[in-house]
């Protein structure tokens, strides 16, 4: 087990080095010059070469990413080309208000998905179980932007139960955190009826129902917890999917969050901003695959780790 | 024996057209699929408008788009311009990227996925290393990182898709490849002498073949979100080329008092990736019944 940890861990550590080096490489040789947007456009050569130097851009590539992982082993993500500010504090600061939507979206997707999915298995072949099936389709075949205009067209501006977009109370949390969550219910939706449909086919439920135990009491008491225990692995893989929609999400909703911060770095080409989100995304979604390739044999004992 | 075990990837294929039309789903997948098709392929008949003229009378009095009905069957948009027109347009674009952005991520992942399973050894464990670092990105942030900082054109837009959503098609091809070549009718052909070429091109690829059909479908889907995603952000297929992310992303602004402009592209996207989806997840089922989940 420690041993499999360990191994783990230094995989996932070389993972995210290949991560930070192509991702730099990416930005060195992209045809963007962080430098001419500093500067403005009325910036004479001169001022545009200074700021180059003062930077280090003029150095040889593997210079400046020696450079940059040199910083990065102290824990220093570098300072923002045009906030002036450290990329540690920036990122600080946007955290918690994504770390708080992808809970509300974790919350979304596994109180429909789940719930869906049993109804769906109970109701197998019925057509409720069709109109559910293809309404998790349709679901998973909504880009994110398109239902969270929707979700705001109806609810906030229609009907006026939840406000337009911003941030600080529950309220403002519902709209933005069911967006996010909607297209993972359909995943789960799809994956619990599976699961569900297998359980309920198995001996000990047949005995539980032999026994004169309640249909509801075989479906809640002992069909459920073990149809659901494969799928809460499948968090861990969720974060990475959420990182992505994070972007989308909360430019829908001007949430204050990562994806915001990360967006405007994009578009202004603040490279140490676009490679310190980088770097944290891709550490999250390693350590989710780490936690699900962990719980999975705690909840199957058949699965062994490797 | 080996015909009730594994029967011949032709039986397999073979039929499958049959069953996939007795389900109902499929079907409705393909309906829609034939609609955009022929929507994309006859726009300049059937479009009543030019996609980018603005109309003369385009516009209310106020200068504010009209809405869906009269003259305007989807009304028009905030430059009183037809959106039906350039909803027609947009199909071309979208199925233009679905199919070169996948057909170019298939052909990258088939091709990293069998080499590593049919080498092996160094050469395959460092392209699925590749391909686990891949699999660390966060694929949208990438590819919205790609494109706004290439000034996209329609091909880069679909070349950015591409780099991003191959690894998938990798790992399941790479997966089915190293499960085939420890099979033991592998092992017999080699032992009859076969070279690489032989088993490689008459027995791997033709096994692989129901796995690719799957995933290439399932992955048009993918890549029309994608594509719809990037343009909605801006940094997508630019306009005047009207594509249904764009045209959301051009009337956004407006859109509580003319919901329309973002819905109806929204439900044609929506509609064209659930198409895709459905019947290549009825493939899946008949084609490929080892293969179900997630992925």
């Amino acid at each position: 087990m420690i041993a499999y940890l360990l191994r783990r861990l230094i995989q996932s550590g070389m993972i995210l080095l290949g991560v930070s080096f192509v991702t730099f490489l990416l930005l060195y040789v992209l045809p963007a010059d962080p430098v001419r947007q500093i500067a403005g456009r009325s910036a004479t050569a001169q001022t545009v070469e200074n700021i180059r130097q003062q930077l280090g851009l003029d150095q040889p590539f593997l210079v400046q990413y020696g450079r940059y992982l040199g910083h990065l082993a102290q824990g220093d993500l570098g300072r923002s080309y045009l906030q002036k500010t450290e990329v540690a504090a920036l990122i600080g600061a946007r955290l918690p208000a994504s770390l708080l939507l992808m809970a509300g979206g974790i919350a979304c997707e596994l109180a429909i998905g789940l719930t869906l999915g049993v109804i769906a298995a109970l109701r197998k072949g019925r057509a409720l179980d069709h109109g559910l099936m293809l309404g998790s389709f349709a679901v998973i075949s909504a880009p994110q932007f398109v239902v969270g205009l929707l979700l705001l067209y109806v609810f906030a501006v229609r009907l006026d139960w939840f406000p337009v977009g911003g941030y600080g109370s529950f309220a403002h949390l519902v709209l933005p955190a069911l967006t996010l969550g909607i297209l993972g219910s359909g995943w789960y939706a799809q994956m619990m009826r599976s699961s569900m449909i297998e359980v309920l086919r198995a001996d000990f439920i047949r005995t539980a129902r032999a026994k004169g135990l309640g249909r509801l009491r075989v479906v809640l008491r002992h069909a459920l917890p073990n149809a659901i225990l494969p799928i809460i692995a499948m968090i861990g893989i969720d974060i990475g999917i959420f990182m992505g929609g994070l972007v989308v999400v909360e430019s829908v909703f001007g949430w204050p969050g990562m994806g915001q911060l990360t967006w405007q770095a994009i578009q202004r080409v603040d490279i140490p901003i676009i490679m310190g989100v980088t770097l944290v995304s891709a550490t999250a979604i390693v350590l989710g695959n780490l936690l699900a390739d962990l719980i999975a044999p705690m909840i199957d004992p058949r699965i062994r780790l490797r | 024996m080996s015909e009730t075990t594994m029967p011949p990837a032709r039986n397999r294929t073979a039929g499958a057209l049959d069953r996939l039309l007795r389900r109902k789903l499929a079907v409705l997948g393909m309906a829609i699929v034939a609609i955009m098709v022929a929507a994309a392929v006859f726009a300049p008949l059937i479009a009543p408008y030019p996609p980018a003229e603005q109309l003369f009378d385009g516009l209310t009095l106020e200068g504010a788009p009209l809405p869906p009905g009269g003259a305007y069957l989807f009304g028009t948009d905030l430059l009183g311009r037809d959106l039906f027109s350039r909803l027609l347009y947009g199909a071309r674009t979208s199925l233009v990227i679905g199919l070169v952005a996948n057909g170019i991520a298939l052909a990258i992942g088939t091709l990293i996925g069998v080499t590593a399973g049919f080498a092996g050894g160094w050469a395959g464990a460092v392209l699925m290393r590749l391909t686990d670092l891949m699999m660390a990105f966060p694929a949208l942030l990438l590819a919205i990182c790609l494109a706004a900082i290439f000034t996209p054109s329609l091909w880069i837009v679909a070349l950015v898709i591409a780099l991003v959503n191959w690894v998938q098609t990798a790992r399941v091809t790479y997966t089915e490849t190293s499960a085939l070549v420890a099979r033991e009718f592998i092992a017999a052909e080699r032992t009859l002498g076969a070279g690489p070429g032989r088993i490689l091109f008459l027995h791997i690829l033709p096994h692989l073949l129901p796995t690719v059909i799957v995933w290439g479908t399932l992955g048009i889907s993918t890549t029309v979100l994608l594509e719809a995603t990037l343009s909605y952000l801006g940094v997508g297929v630019q306009p005047p080329t009207p594509s249904w992310g764009n045209i959301i992303f051009e009337n956004q602004t407006y859109f509580q008092s003319a919901p329309w402009l973002v819905f109806i592209p929204g439900a044609a996207i929506v509609a064209l990736a659930l198409a895709f989806n459905l019947i290549g997840n009825a493939l899946r089922d008949v084609l490929d019944p080892t293969q179900r989940g997630r992925g």
